[in-house]
């Protein structure tokens, strides 16, 4: 057992435990922990986004577009003052700090409203065409492939999968006679996905348990080898 | 102003980068690309608002000595050294911003993150109690699944076999039901906010 002489790694382990402390039952030590981690995930994701994407998309655009203008008054290219438009993005920012005066707050709807509108004119077609359009393209199988009788048997299976997946997500019809029992079906087809969902879970958490594990007994208290 | 604008202003933005899909002009790229820019430097500004509601949350409980304040002062304890810890030190590796990173915020959350792996197991009884046909095939899935990545000596290379054809089959086709289910709704709900319909978004007055 060779104990870490380093600070940050006892802290890490201390902390680690403390967490694990829960499985106890919430306890004063577990909520220190839960509330240093409100604290600093909050400060840590700020400051980080404030560098990462305010300085370098918003501040760093500006800049750009600055510069050309100073350097090439209006003989620059349109393509060189777009830099310029990432103001109406901060303008739109900051209208939505309006938000705190109570009086003024409704201005703040009008940044809210641009974000809505240009991320349902995104999603309205990026979904369709991922997960509408191209999954239905990829379900439209050969019911027959000769000479392969495992891809006919997968594309059936796909085929009759899907119908009847869709088939028990459709509420408008009640789920009787050869509706329902298509619908049945699909059910089955939903447990193997789920299924398979919850192996990939256990499985990964798994993992992360056992990294935790690692971290305690071996890089903090030294007794793993 | 207060309810007809941001009406407006969302159909003629949602209705904009819906349309430039389908003509491609300079101005929907234009809009397009810088678009969703400035909708990431709007996301910063809310961001700043839901810091300053933790701190005012926080700062509340503090002031009025709520029960369990004293947790409050830790988590005001940890913001405040980060956003002052930031700037100051800068956000590399090494400084103390990415030492507290690295020894408080990783070990916390991973852990958290693992803890599940507890409650799993008690779910996992209670879901892989096979009393039902349903129950049996989740149960016997799973155990594929689970077991794909573990050495079972000869049996491990059937057992790799069924599990990827269970992923490539019968559960990608459940999958694809999933997932055409969620694009039409959020295709529909989409359009409900470009066309008006839906304005929960707004709040109340």
């Amino acid at each position: 057992m060779h104990l870490t002489p380093d600070i940050g790694i006892w802290i890490g382990g201390l902390l680690t435990l403390g967490i694990f402390s829960f499985l106890y039952g919430d306890n004063p030590y577990y909520k220190f922990c839960e509330a240093l981690f409100i604290g600093v995930s909050a400060g840590h994701w700020f400051v980080t986004l404030f560098w990462t994407v305010f300085v370098a998309k918003m501040i760093r655009n500006v800049e750009i577009g600055l510069n050309t203008f100073i350097t090439q008054g209006f003989s620059a290219g349109m393509a060189d003052y777009m830099h310029w438009s990432y103001i109406f993005g901060g303008i739109l920012g900051f209208l939505m700090l309006l938000r705190l005066f109570p009086k003024i707050g409704w201005i703040s709807r009008w940044s809210l409203a641009f974000v809505v509108g240009t991320t349902s004119g995104y999603y309205f077609i990026t979904y369709l065409v991922s997960n509408g359009l191209r999954q239905i393209q990829r379900t439209i199988l050969p019911l027959y492939v000769h000479g392969d009788f495992y891809t006919t048997i997968g594309n059936l299976i796909i085929i009759v999968g899907t119908f009847c997946g869709l088939t028990y997500f459709f509420f408008s019809k009640e789920h009787k006679g050869t509706f329902g029992g298509l619908a049945r079906l699909g059910i089955w087809f939903l447990m193997i996905t789920f299924g398979a969902s919850f192996g990939y879970t256990v499985m990964s958490r798994m993992s992360l348990l056992i990294g935790r594990m690692d971290y305690i007994f071996g890089t903090w208290l030294g007794m793993l080898g | 102003m207060r309810r007809q604008l941001p009406i407006i202003i969302v159909f003629v933005s949602g209705a904009f980068m819906a349309i430039q899909y389908f003509i491609p002009h300079d101005a929907g790229v234009f809009f397009y690309e810088y678009g969703l820019d400035w909708i990431i430097v709007i996301g910063i500004f809310a961001m700043l608002l839901g810091i300053w509601s933790l701190f005012k949350v926080q700062l509340d409980k503090v002031v009025k000595r709520s029960p369990g304040w004293g947790y409050s002062v830790v988590a005001l304890g940890g913001l405040f050294f980060m956003l002052i810890g930031g700037p100051l030190w800068g956000i590399e590796e090494g400084t103390p911003f990415m030492q507290v990173f690295w020894y408080i915020y990783t070990p916390i959350q991973a852990t958290m993150f693992s803890l599940l792996a507890f409650y799993i197991a008690s779910a996992a009884y209670r879901a892989f109690r096979a009393r039902t046909v349903l129950a049996t095939i989740l149960l016997l899935t799973a155990m594929v699944i689970m077991l794909r990545l573990i050495p079972l000596g000869p049996i491990s290379g059937s057992n790799q076999k069924l599990a990827t054809w269970i992923l490539m089959v019968p559960s990608m086709a459940a999958n694809r039901a999933i997932l055409i289910g969620i694009g039409l709704g959020i295709v529909a709900t989409c359009l409900k906010i470009i066309l008006g319909i839906e304005r929960a978004y707004m709040g109340h007055d």
